[in-house]
C-alpha cells in the first residue's frame, strides 16, 4: 500500500470532517462525523509514520508535497456534499484496505470503513429519497464531486470494477443518477485545487507558529 | 520495580479503560502480552480502534501500575469486541451499555455485516430503535428502547 498517498487522504480527510464539530446539523451527527474523523486521523499517523516523522509530515509541508487525491481536500459544504465526498471515498478506503490483509493498518481500518460506508450509504438513501430540496443538493453535490472520483482509481485500476458496483447500488436506491463530467486529477502529484492551501494553513498555523511548543 | 511477570500480567490487566472505567484493561482484551526483554518487562496492548484518544492515557495508567516496564502498542491483529470478556460485558450491562454480540468470524474472513441490533440493557427488550450508528465513544452506536423509553449506548460489533 502507498503510505504517503493513503496517509495523506486520511489525514485530509480528518481534517475536512473535523471542520463540522459544533456546527453539524444535529448533536448526533457532530459527533458522528468527530468519530469519522479520529477513525482517519488514526489511520493517517500509522500510515504517516512509516515515511517519516508525523509531526514534520503533518505540520511542515507545503501544499505541493501532499499526496492527497483532489476529492477528499474538497470543501465540506452543505450535509449532503459531506454524505456524498464520504460515500465516494470511504467505498474506494474500504477497497483498498480489504485487498490488503497482511498490512495491520488496512487489517484494522477495514473494520473501521465498512461502518463509514455504511454511515453515508444510509444518509445518501435517506436525503436522496427525502425530499425535493435534501434531492437537489445530493445532485448537486453529485455533479461537483463526481468529477474527482477518476483519479481513486489511477493507481489502482482493479478497484474500480467493485467500486463501481456499490456505489452504483447506493445511488440507484437512492434514485439519484450518475452524472457525466469530466474528470481531474493531479493531487497525487501534488498538483491541488485551491482549496487545500487553506486547510493546510488552518492545521498548521498553531505548530508552525509556535515553534517545539508542547502541551 | 516489578520483575514478576505473572504479577505484572495481573496489575496490567486490572487497569481501569480510562473512558469506561466500569471494565479493566483484562476484560477488554486490549493487552495482548505481558513479557521479559532486555532484562526488563514489557507490556504489549492494542487499540480498539485506530484513532482511539485514550491510548495515551492508556500507556500511562500501565506504567503507573506496572513500575519499570515498558508499554508497546501493536495493531495485528486487529482488536475485536470478541475478545471482551464475559465478566466484562456482564460489567457492561449492569452500567447500562449494551455489550457486543460476538461475531465468532474466522480470522481473515473479512468485516462485520452491519446488522445492528440491540437489547436493552435495563429492562431486557429488544425493541430498541437506532437513533445514530456513532456514540459518545467511535465503539459505541446509540439507541432508545422503545418499551421503557430510555436511551442507552451499544458497544459496537467490530
Amino acid at each position: 500500500m502507498r503510505s504517503l498517498e493513503i496517509g495523506d487522504d486520511c489525514l485530509v480527510l480528518a481534517q475536512r470532517l473535523a471542520e463540522w464539530v459544533t456546527y453539524a446539523p444535529t448533536l448526533e451527527e457532530d459527533v458522528a462525523l468527530a468519530n469519522l474523523s479520529l477513525d482517519l486521523l488514526g489511520q493517517a499517523r500509522a500510515l504517516l509514520s512509516r515515511v517519516g516523522d508525523e509531526d514534520e509530515l503533518a505540520y511542515l509541508r507545503e501544499p505541493s508535497a501532499f499526496r492527497n487525491c483532489l476529492l477528499v481536500e474538497q470543501p465540506n459544504g452543505d450535509f449532503a456534499h459531506t454524505v456524498v465526498r464520504h460515500l465516494l471515498y470511504s467505498a474506494f478506503l474500504f477497497e483498498l484496505y480489504g485487498g490488503h490483509p497482511e498490512d495491520d493498518v488496512a487489517a484494522k481500518g477495514v473494520k473501521e470503513l465498512a461502518y463509514h460506508r455504511d454511515y453515508a450509504a444510509l444518509w445518501a438513501v435517506r436525503l436522496g429519497k427525502g425530499t425535493e430540496e435534501s434531492h437537489r443538493r445530493m445532485s448537486a453535490a453529485l455533479e461537483t464531486l463526481w468529477p474527482f472520483t477518476a483519479e481513486l482509481f489511477e493507481d489502482e485500476p482493479e478497484l474500480r470494477r467493485p467500486w463501481d458496483a456499490y456505489v452504483g447500488r447506493v445511488l440507484a436506491e437512492a434514485a439519484l443518477a450518475v452524472p457525466e463530467c469530466a474528470q481531474r486529477s493531479g493531487g497525487r502529484k501534488g498538483e491541488h485545487t485551491e482549496h487545500l492551501g487553506a486547510l493546510l494553513s488552518e492545521l498548521q498555523v498553531l505548530h508552525r507558529e509556535h515553534v517545539g511548543a508542547r502541551w | 520495580m516489578v520483575t514478576d511477570v505473572e504479577d505484572a500480567r495481573r496489575r496490567a490487566a486490572a487497569v481501569p479503560d480510562p473512558e469506561l472505567p466500569v471494565v479493566t484493561l483484562g476484560d477488554l482484551g486490549v493487552i495482548r502480552d505481558v513479557r521479559e526483554r532486555d532484562g526488563g518487562l514489557e507490556v504489549v496492548i492494542t487499540p480498539t480502534y485506530s484513532g482511539c484518544p485514550a491510548m495515551d492515557a492508556i500507556r500511562a495508567d500501565i506504567e503507573r501500575a506496572v513500575p519499570g516496564a515498558t508499554v508497546t502498542t501493536v495493531l495485528a491483529p486487529a482488536w475485536s469486541t470478541d475478545w471482551i470478556t464475559d465478566e466484562g460485558r456482564e460489567k457492561l450491562r449492569v452500567h447500562g451499555i449494551s455489550p457486543p454480540r460476538r461475531l465468532q468470524r474466522a480470522p481473515g474472513e473479512g468485516p462485520v455485516a452491519l446488522e445492528l441490533t440491540a437489547r436493552c440493557p435495563r429492562c431486557g427488550s429488544t425493541r430498541a430503535r437506532l437513533v445514530s450508528r456513532y456514540g459518545s465513544t467511535s465503539c459505541k452506536a446509540l439507541f432508545t428502547c422503545q418499551d421503557c423509553l430510555e436511551p442507552f449506548d451499544h458497544f459496537k460489533e467490530i
